[in-house]
């Protein structure tokens, strides 16, 4: 698919020396949601700054819709919109003023109806002339995501936008994540909520210390990395794993009372295994009072490459 | 390339700022500049001679109309740009298409503005309590524009250096309210004793004021084409340096 955004070898030296980003190579395709993932100070939010022109890279390039950052930041910037992670707008300004503001801003004239259809699909039009101050904060949020689209951006970043969001509101913000993605859009998220990512993301980057430790399509990510795991409470302990199992990978837990099977690949292969296992335990006259199975999530694919790379 | 639609978004949310605080903006220099008049002009004025052939409530009015103007609009334009970085929403400034010119335009003619709003309310002020006359109407305020415009560039830079409350109102504060006070406002720098009327020469405030005073009254303590190439020699060197900061990002992108 065709690349939207290009950064290579993008690195960031803050002064004092903290290195935020650290020779980062990332290809953003077009049309595709793509979740950055990484603990806090990982350099999530510098990588943004980065690319939105609030950070000055100390080296590497940023290529977006073919233009070079560095030079013809005019016309790429004209198509990339940010929802930062603070709710920072003014906050004594009515929402439609804020929202036309931002679009005149990025250079595009007036267009009433369009404000319109933004604000009606974040359903904020009947909030539209109440200051912004005056809002919840899931509201707040989305006239800041109203204020990114005012200008009709090709490139979205969202940096944390469910942080501090409740759950019946995380979900809304999805569907409105759907709904841009819907228009075409292409998107840049950062989330700490992995189940965000799980849930929205096509392809998912994991970031630690500055450096992109993983990037692959999320179902790949969970078939190479994800595994399964069945805990089979047995009806008799066991002192040793029988012969006629030994080939899986089962070791014995509880004084012998349970056997546990970590194996499979997040394809499904596990779940075929635990079907042949308990066959085979069957065969050998191994009884069993019950099975608990359950799939990694990409939190804990998440968790275990981060502490593989510590 | 200038991008005018973003310059005239800054412009008109700026001046939307103001007119949210229009009452105060207005009220406070009309107060200012009666109790002015009143204790200068009509309470010690009346023992004063004339200076320079003119009255001297009306002789205190180009120093005054200064005082104002050299005080609002550094506020003004220091104000505009530090809260956008106190708050947060500079991102979008930033993260816009929008460069050097359309910010300085936007901004800083919005401060011009409101400078020259003021700059009329005061003159119509003065008019409730001094006859007087402007020997060169367009050339005052012409005059005007580019004082305001220097110190609204001044007052950019100002916001972009501070980095706190304090900071931001320290200079107009302690440098250049007691400068305008010092710079002829009141006073001609003739009616000083010797050294001082030398040294008065020092403080640039007094290029300004004189320069003001003799598009009013054709007559000043300094030459008006030092105070002009004063004025524009300030307002060159604020481009500079501001021009600096947008080049290095000091102060507003990390």
């Amino acid at each position: 698919m065709e690349p939207i955004l290009e950064l290579s070898g993008l690195t960031k030296v803050y002064p004092g020396g903290l290195k935020a980003l650290d020779d980062v190579d990332l290809t953003i395709r077009r049309g595709e949601i793509f979740a950055l993932l990484g603990p806090n100070g990982a350099g999530k939010t510098t990588l943004i700054g980065a690319v939105c022109g609030l950070v000055r890279p100390s080296d590497g390039t940023i290529r977006a819709f073919g233009h070079d950052l560095a030079t013809d930041w005019r016309k790429a910037r004209s198509r990339i919109g940010l929802v930062p992670q603070e709710l920072s707008t003014d906050m004594f300004e009515p929402v439609v003023r804020a929202v036309s503001y931002s679009r005149g801003l990025f250079g595009l004239p007036p267009d009433p109806e369009r404000i319109e259809e933004i604000l009606r699909s974040l359903s904020l039009w009947d909030k539209r002339d109440e200051r912004i101050m005056a809002l919840s904060g899931g509201m707040k949020r989305r006239v800041l995501i109203a204020k990114a689209l005012a200008h009709e951006p090709d490139l979205l970043f969202l940096d944390e936008p469910t942080a501090g969001v409740d759950v019946e509101l995380r979900k809304g913000m999805w569907a409105i994540i759907d709904q841009m993605r819907a228009r075409g859009v292409t998107i840049i998220l950062t989330t700490h909520y992995i189940e965000e990512a799980e849930e929205m993301a096509d392809r998912v980057g994991i970031i630690r210390q500055g450096r992109i430790i993983a990037v692959d399509e999320k179902e790949a990510l969970m078939s190479k990395l994800g595994r399964t795991e069945a805990h089979i409470s047995l009806a008799e302990p066991l002192d040793t794993i029988p012969a006629a199992i030994a080939h899986f990978p089962v070791e014995l837990e509880e004084g012998g009372h349970s056997l546990c099977y970590r194996g499979g690949d997040g394809t499904g292969r596990g779940k075929a295994e635990v079907a042949d296992l308990t066959k085979a335990l069957t065969r050998a006259g191994i009884d069993y009072t019950g099975i608990e199975t359950r799939e990694s999530s990409l939190e804990d694919i998440f968790v275990a490459l981060l502490g593989e790379e510590a | 390339m200038i991008g005018w639609r973003s310059t005239w978004s800054i412009y008109k949310r700026e001046l939307l700022r103001f007119l949210r605080t229009a009452f105060q903006s207005v009220l406070a220099p009309v107060l200012t500049t009666s109790l002015y008049f009143i204790v200068f002009g009509a309470a010690i004025g009346g023992r004063m001679p004339d200076l320079g052939g003119v009255d001297y409530g009306a002789f205190i009015i180009p120093g005054l109309l200064m005082l104002t103007l050299l005080g609002e609009t550094t506020s003004n334009s220091s104000f505009g740009i530090y809260m956008p970085r106190f708050t947060g929403t500079i991102y979008e400034l930033l993260s816009a298409p929008v460069g050097v010119a359309e910010t300085l335009i936007g901004f800083v003619g919005a401060a011009m503005t409101k400078s020259l709003i003021l700059a009329a309310i005061i003159l119509l002020t003065a008019r409730l309590f001094v006859d007087y006359s402007i020997a060169y109407p367009l050339l005052a305020m012409f005059y005007i524009m580019l004082v305001a415009a220097a110190f609204s560039l001044f007052g950019f830079i100002l916001g972009i250096w501070a980095d706190n409350f304090e900071k931001l109102g320290i200079i107009p504060m302690l440098f250049l309210t007691p400068l305008t006070f010092l710079g002829g406002t009141f006073y001609s720098i003739d009616m000083l004793p010797k050294p001082w009327d030398t040294i008065a020469l020092a403080n640039p405030i007094v290029y300004l004021v004189s320069g003001l005073r003799w598009t009013f009254y054709g007559s000043s303590d300094v030459n008006i084409w030092i105070s002009f190439g004063i004025t524009v020699a300030f307002l060159a060197v604020c481009t500079g340096v501001i021009a600096h900061i947008f080049r290095t990002g000091w102060r507003l992108r990390s």
